[in-house]
């Protein structure tokens, strides 16, 4: 990742600018729901070309297997069944990081560089410098990142930052078979998402349009979905995400003003002992009490 | 050697050593937790052996701490249920703050100041304690909300103990004779007549 340490946009827990000697051009994947077919080749492929393999798990019924996004799955397909337009309709998203360009995770981390956005929009997360924490996981406003039970570092997709670093689309692009996965420029995926909602729109689906969610600021994994109107119909994909305002709170200007009132104490008592002097015993009391020792003594030794 | 027989015994050797119990935790909390509040004390992190360590290590530190609190509150519990006169000391505080003690209701063991200090500590410990557990992550995991409450909450609350720990430091620096309380558990005569006279009426028979 040698070059891309040039173009740099937010890393995590750094108050001072990242490098920002280069600017590339927005990235985004397009994953249109109304081509997906389950068959789960973007699974696997992400799977062999990040080189993760979870324990085989067991099937609960339905199609989703792997169940749920894990340190060792770092994609999977959610698969639902609802009546719409007196119709069944069978809608499989696959799901995973979404790539925001305001992540809640990135926000959240207290460890310098283990989180870092790049100016093309990937939100990649650096294992090496990763403490632990969880606070991603409090961050993220996709429930996306898992902790390794193995060392205990989050992990998620990477948008294959590896990959597209020298110019390659992501390992789920590449081996989706009914190109319901595109990638490119976010603009080009925006135009070409136009298309896809135009066609749906004259097939029937009204309400077809694109999921680029602006609490977010939008984000570099963008979906088609038929019914745009109800993104919670796809396995509890968000309506209208943002982060938490419980994490803004937590994360916001609140920190370092505190930091500020915790010197002002500091620096307070000092000033005070400095202009008010110590609170000694007083030379009146310690005569007084000196005084009675001397009138015992003196009862005593009659 | 004892210096002069006749000081007061204020505290026994099991009370002291609780209460450093409790101090030197705290302390260890604090610098490891602010490691993680804001990235100017990130570098804090290498007192404790790196990041990682620092990450472990914190919310066991926690526990203990959270345990021998919990001894230290129901030792002196009952030295510090607020009465008028306290309601008294503390509404003159500020005279006692500027340096003029002299016509400060008479205290007991403990003046209201410390008192409050005690009560805001109590609430405190629990909280933090509370929401420590709640964004543990090594040991469980809490819906979401509450999770993200626990952060707010252990945050704010960590900021605000911390500085209400900086002024209970600093009362024992500023008001000479009172650190030897917690070295070898005793304070002179005239310290107890002029801080608690009550008290010091009490122990002493005068
Ligand atoms: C009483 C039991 C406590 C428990 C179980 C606990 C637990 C935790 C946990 C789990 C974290 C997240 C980092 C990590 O995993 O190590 C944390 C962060 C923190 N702790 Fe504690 N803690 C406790 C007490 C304290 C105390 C007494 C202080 C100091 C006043 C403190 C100050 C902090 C701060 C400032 C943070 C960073 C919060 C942030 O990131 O905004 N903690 N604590
Ligand atoms: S979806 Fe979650 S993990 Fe991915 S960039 Fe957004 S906040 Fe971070």
């Amino acid at each position: 990742m040698a070059l891309q340490s040039l173009d740099i946009k937010q890393r995590s827990a750094t108050t001072t600018p990242s490098p920002q000697a280069r600017q590339t051009v927005e990235i985004a994947k397009l994953i249109d729901v109304s081509a997906c077919i389950g068959c789960k080749a973007c699974t696997a492929a992400c799977i062999e070309w990040n080189d993760i393999r979870g324990d085989v798990g067991n099937c609960v019924g339905v199609y989703d297997n792997p169940v749920d996004l894990s340190a060792d799955a770092w994609t999977v397909m959610r698969f639902t069944e609802t009546e719409q337009n007196n119709k069944l309709e069978w809608l499989i998203r696959k799901d995973g990081c979404m790539h925001c360009a305001d992540p809640g995770c990135l926000k959240a981390c207290p460890a310098p560089g283990a989180i870092i956005q790049y100016s093309n929009g990937i939100v990649d997360f650096h294992q090496e410098n990763c403490i632990g924490c969880g606070y991603c996981v409090t961050g993220c406003p996709f429930n996306v990142p898992r902790m390794s039970q193995k060392d205990n570092k989050a992990y998620k997709c990477t948008l294959c930052s590896d990959r597209v670093a020298v110019n390659q689309a992501p390992a789920c692009a590449k081996a989706c078979p009914t190109g319901a996965i595109q990638f490119g420029a976010k603009e080009d995926m925006k135009d070409y998402a136009e298309k896809r909602i135009a066609d749906l729109k004259e097939r029937g689906y009204d309400k077809a349009g694109l999921y680029d969610p602006q609490g977010v600021g939008g984000t570099h994994v963008m979906y088609v979905l038929h019914h745009a109107d109800q993104p919670k119909l796809y396995a509890g994909l968000p309506d209208d995400p943002s982060i938490s305002p419980l994490v803004s709170l937590w994360k916001g200007a609140a920190k370092p003003l505190a930091t500020l009132a915790l010197a002002g104490v500091a620096l307070g008592s000092l000033f005070h002992y400095v202009t008010k002097g110590p609170n000694e015993v007083s030379k009146e009391i310690e005569d007084e009490i000196e005084r009675e020792d001397e009138r015992q003594l003196r009862e005593e030794a009659k | 050697m004892i210096r002069d027989p006749k000081d007061l015994q204020r505290y026994n050797a099991s009370e002291r050593s609780n209460h450093w119990v409790v101090g030197i935790s705290f302390i260890l909390l604090t610098l490891s937790g602010l490691a993680f509040f804001h990235p100017a004390f990130f570098p804090l992190t290498q007192l404790f052996g790196g990041p990682v360590w620092t990450r472990i290590i914190h919310p066991y530190l926690g526990m203990l701490m959270a345990v021998s609190f919990l001894a230290m509150f129901f030792r002196f519990r009952h030295l510090n249920k607020m009465t008028p006169a306290d309601r008294e000391w503390l509404s003159k505080a500020k005279n006692m703050v500027d340096g003029n003690d002299h016509d400060m209701p008479e205290q007991g063991k403990y003046n209201g100041g410390q008192k409050a200090m005690f009560w805001g500590a109590a609430l405190c410990m629990l909280l933090m304690t509370v929401s420590g557990l709640l964004i543990w992550r090594a040991w469980f995991g809490f819906d979401i909300t509450l999770v993200r409450l626990g952060a707010v909450v252990h945050a704010a609350v960590g900021a605000a103990m911390i500085a209400l720990i900086m002024v209970h430091v600093y009362a024992a620096i500023w008001v000479k004779g009172t650190i030897r309380a917690m070295w070898y558990g005793t304070v002179t005569r005239a310290w107890a007549k002029q801080h608690h006279r009550g008290w010091y009426r009490q122990v002493s028979g005068k």
